[in-house]
């Protein structure tokens, strides 16, 4: 009887259904999403037919306005009009109110974190990249004629774990269902290889309007392996604009600009910088208050002005390439990637130093995203022609602070993820029952120096003489690039209490807080999204405890057996109910009664991979 | 977990790279999240974990050193986190030399001399101490095993020499 019911979803799954996946590059300038439909990646246009979303945000007193509309009005309402916002995620006031200089709307201090003083009241950025993603996702679905399962959202190599983590909470905020965060330059790796079919080491060097990162990989037989990775996570075209604009106001004499006319300048010095690029030799108009300034810019002068910033990011490459324990001969190939990668100079540059003539064939605009549809479709589970595993790895070492204000690195940058590496504490006071933890990120030894993370208080610690506790703290860094802490003591095998102080980011209960309040979504929505949720989950758990059954039974004793059937069908029938609470009792309750199933098949899958291979070689 | 076994490889110091480059892919070709993201959230814990041991199996057996540690700490000889630092005053001597030599490099007329003799050196004794190495584990015996721990030990100042010598090299840029 168990057996009937239990064999009922995995009917009702459809297993080989097509389902709707999309790859969204969330841009400092540009935003895009595109799909996988009938074996073609494509960014999808909204009814406009624009694909190219501009990533700028415009509040106004009762709605939000997202994309090419609000660009327009960015100088009429500076205030209100946020552009740039990913430069702003997972990063705090003080860092970022440093050069606000070029900053045209009023930021503010929300508990260390920067955000945004607007006519809707106070924005962070990730409610404001929150509406830009939704935006996308609409289009999506509208193009596809459905709800989107998931997403594969792209991030800069070299985002930090705060600005990874600020990224989800958008994705989350905006009710998407995130398949992974990829890299950017792995994303345009990914389409680059499968487009060409090339093999070999490859650079792709990104440079997109706020971000700039240097990755290598390895390119064999579908396995996309990044050998290193670098950049700098505040470098991009807007820098270009700023020098620009620094270089306007001493043609016009104006040292002082309202917010207003910085929106104008900055406008300006985009449209010098864009027109640079096809001509050597430019008069342009900047409209002022005052009437017309007319001025004249060549090639020559621009280049100097961003001489600067080329070189930092060559420098970078260098790095990079050092870091890979690679010569720039043994690179085959430099994609570009990224709307700045247009800069002449920059090509040029590029193309020095490596010594080789950089890819273009796909559009730089759009690479990003199509790369990321590809995966997303891999990954939610559409059959793909493609057998591809992209191997990447953690852009920033991770580390702890030690005694004197030193760093002590647990996990080294570069290092292949997903990663766990451990690390052992001891008490050293008698009867010490907490401890605190304060993890940071980057290459320097002083914690000054390096970017805070979190603080993690351990509490609970059973108490013993001092140095009689041993306390082992697991880093654990998924697929994303996110890291994960948690904490036992050894001889007890008492689990130490974690509570997780992020530096930079949002606790867990403040994104639940602000999905409940956001404008995104009605209250009763909520409960209906909730059970939506767990009821997406119950159906992945039976879906795969019944194929776990059909394959492996072997592996279980006639009575662990039916433990397990009867879990599925008490998870099976509470699913059909709308009690959002059951449903989650009831996956714990069966993800209980599995846990040693699933160790065993494990095990098994581990040795049968190998054994399979050593059958290969006889 | 036997790190061998996980790459159906001999349980010894000389290791076919190539070999071990090729089951660690097919091990994450089965085992990497990407491959569970459709699946539940104890699943894709579940992968994560996996994924992450194999890519720490790999990282152990791949660099020379932490291989070595390994195949000791599976006869049960365990080197890792230990504070011993008595060492031949020879070895000793050896080092300050050494170290001295790095010291004088950025006041030199020509450092990049100077960095190329650091250099050889350096590489010169970790082969030898390779090699050394190399023959005490394969004799696979607990005297000879405890003469490989303190090949690893010395082996170890002379790969943060090496390191140390990269940052200078670095700065000369």
């Amino acid at each position: 009887m168990a057996l009937l019911q239990i064999a009922e979803p995995g009917q009702s799954a459809a297993p080989h259904q097509h389902k709707l996946a999309a790859g969204i590059d969330l841009g400092t300038t540009n935003s895009l999403v595109a799909t996988v439909r009938s074996g073609e990646a494509k960014t999808l246009s909204n009814s406009a037919g624009q694909d190219m979303l501009p990533s700028v945000v415009r509040y106004t007193a009762d709605n939000v306005i997202v994309g090419h509309a609000a660009a327009a009005d960015a100088v009429l309402d500076p205030h209100n009009t946020i552009v740039s916002v990913k430069r702003l995620m997972g990063r705090g006031f003080a860092e970022i109110n440093a050069d606000a200089e070029h900053i045209p709307y009023e930021l503010v201090d929300q508990s260390g974190l920067v955000a945004i003083n607007t006519i809707q009241g106070i924005k962070n950025p990730v409610e404001v990249s929150a509406e830009i993603l939704a935006t996308l996702a609409d289009t999506a679905s509208q193009t596809l004629g459905g709800e989107l399962t998931g997403v594969v959202i792209t991030v800069p190599a070299y985002f930090d774990d705060s600005q990874r983590q600020a990224t989800k909470d958008a994705a989350k905020l905006a009710g998407l269902n995130v398949l992974r965060l990829l890299n950017e330059p792995t994303a345009a790796a990914l389409a680059y290889g499968l487009d060409s079919g090339q093999e070999g080491v490859v650079a792709v060097y990104d440079l997109g309007g706020g971000t700039f990162d240097i990755s290598i990989l390895r390119l064999k037989r579908g396995v996309f392996e990044v050998l290193a990775t670098g950049g700098d996570s505040a470098l991009g075209g807007d820098d270009f604009d700023h020098a620009l604009v620094n270089w306007l106001q001493q043609q016009t004499g104006q040292s002082t600009l309202s917010h207003s006319e910085l929106r104008q300048y900055l406008v300006t010095a985009r449209q010098i910088k864009e027109n640079l690029s096809a001509t050597e030799q430019l008069d342009f108009v900047l409209p002022l208050a005052s009437g017309e300034f007319k001025g004249q810019i060549s090639r020559a002068d621009f280049d100097a002005l961003i001489q600067p910033l080329v070189r930092k990011t060559i420098r970078a490459c260098k790095q990079v390439l050092r870091d890979a324990g690679l010569d720039t001969e043994e690179i085959q190939q430099v994609v570009l990637v990224g709307g700045s990668t247009r800069v002449p100079l920059v090509r040029s540059a590029v193309a020095e130093f490596f010594a080789a003539e950089p890819l273009t064939s796909i559009d730089p605009d759009k690479v990003v995203a199509i790369g990321a549809a590809i995966q997303a479709n891999v990954l939610v589970g559409n059959k793909s022609d493609h057998d591809t595993l992209l191997l990447d790895v953690i852009p920033l070492s991770l580390g702890l602070e030690t005694m004197g204000g030193l760093v002590e690195k647990i996990i080294p940058r570069n290092t292949v993820i997903p990663v766990a590496r451990a690390q052992e504490f001891t008490t050293f006071k008698d009867g010490q029952t907490a401890m605190a933890i304060h993890v940071l990120q980057g290459e320097r030894e002083l914690v000054d120096a390096c970017r805070s993370l979190a603080r993690f208080n351990l509490t609970n610690i059973p108490a013993m003489a001092a140095g009689g506790a041993h306390i082992r703290v697991t880093f654990q860094v998924d697929a994303d690039g996110l890291l994960s802490v948690t904490a036992q003591e050894k001889s007890t095998g008492v689990s130490a209490s974690i509570q997780v102080k992020p530096s930079y980011g949002l606790s867990d209960d403040q994104v639940a807080t602000m999905i409940q309040s956001s404008m995104l979504y009605a209250k009763q929505d909520m409960q209906q999204r909730l059970l939506k949720e767990q009821q997406v989950e119950a159906e992945r758990v039976l879906e795969a405890v019944t194929a776990a059954l059909h394959a492996d039974a072997s592996l279980l004793s006639p009575e662990e057996k039916l433990n397990v059937e009867q879990a599925l069908a008490a998870l099976d029938t509470v699913k059909r109910g709308e009690d959002t609470a059951a449903i989650k009792a009831a996956i714990e309750h069966t993800n209980h009664i599995t846990d040693e199933f699933a160790a065993r098949r494990m095990d098994i899958s581990i040795r049968s991979a190998l054994q399979g291979h050593k059958v290969d070689e006889v | 977990m036997n790190y061998f076994q996980l790459f159906h490889l001999p349980a010894q110091f000389e290791l076919d790279l190539t070999e071990l480059g090729t089951r660690y892919l097919e091990l994450q070709r089965q085992f990497h999240p990407d491959k569970h993201a459709a699946g539940s959230e104890r699943d894709k814990l579940m992968a994560v974990q996996q994924a992450a041991n194999i890519n720490d199996a790999y990282h152990s057996l791949k660099q020379p050193l932490l291989r070595a540690e390994h195949l000791l700490a599976l006869r049960g000889l365990k080197i890792s986190n230990e504070q011993r630092s008595f060492m031949e005053p020879a070895f000793l001597m050896q080092q300050m030399e050494l170290r001295e030599l790095l010291a004088e490099i950025s006041d030199a007329a020509d450092p990049d001399a100077l960095i190329d003799e650091a250099d050889q050196q350096i590489q010169q004794q970790k082969k030898a101490l390779l090699r050394q190495l190399q023959s005490a584990l394969d004799a696979n015996n607990p005297e000879h095993d405890h003469q490989a721990a303190d090949i690893i030990r010395k082996l170890k100042f002379f790969f943060k020499l090496q390191q140390e010598l990269e940052l200078i090299e670095q700065t000369q840029d």
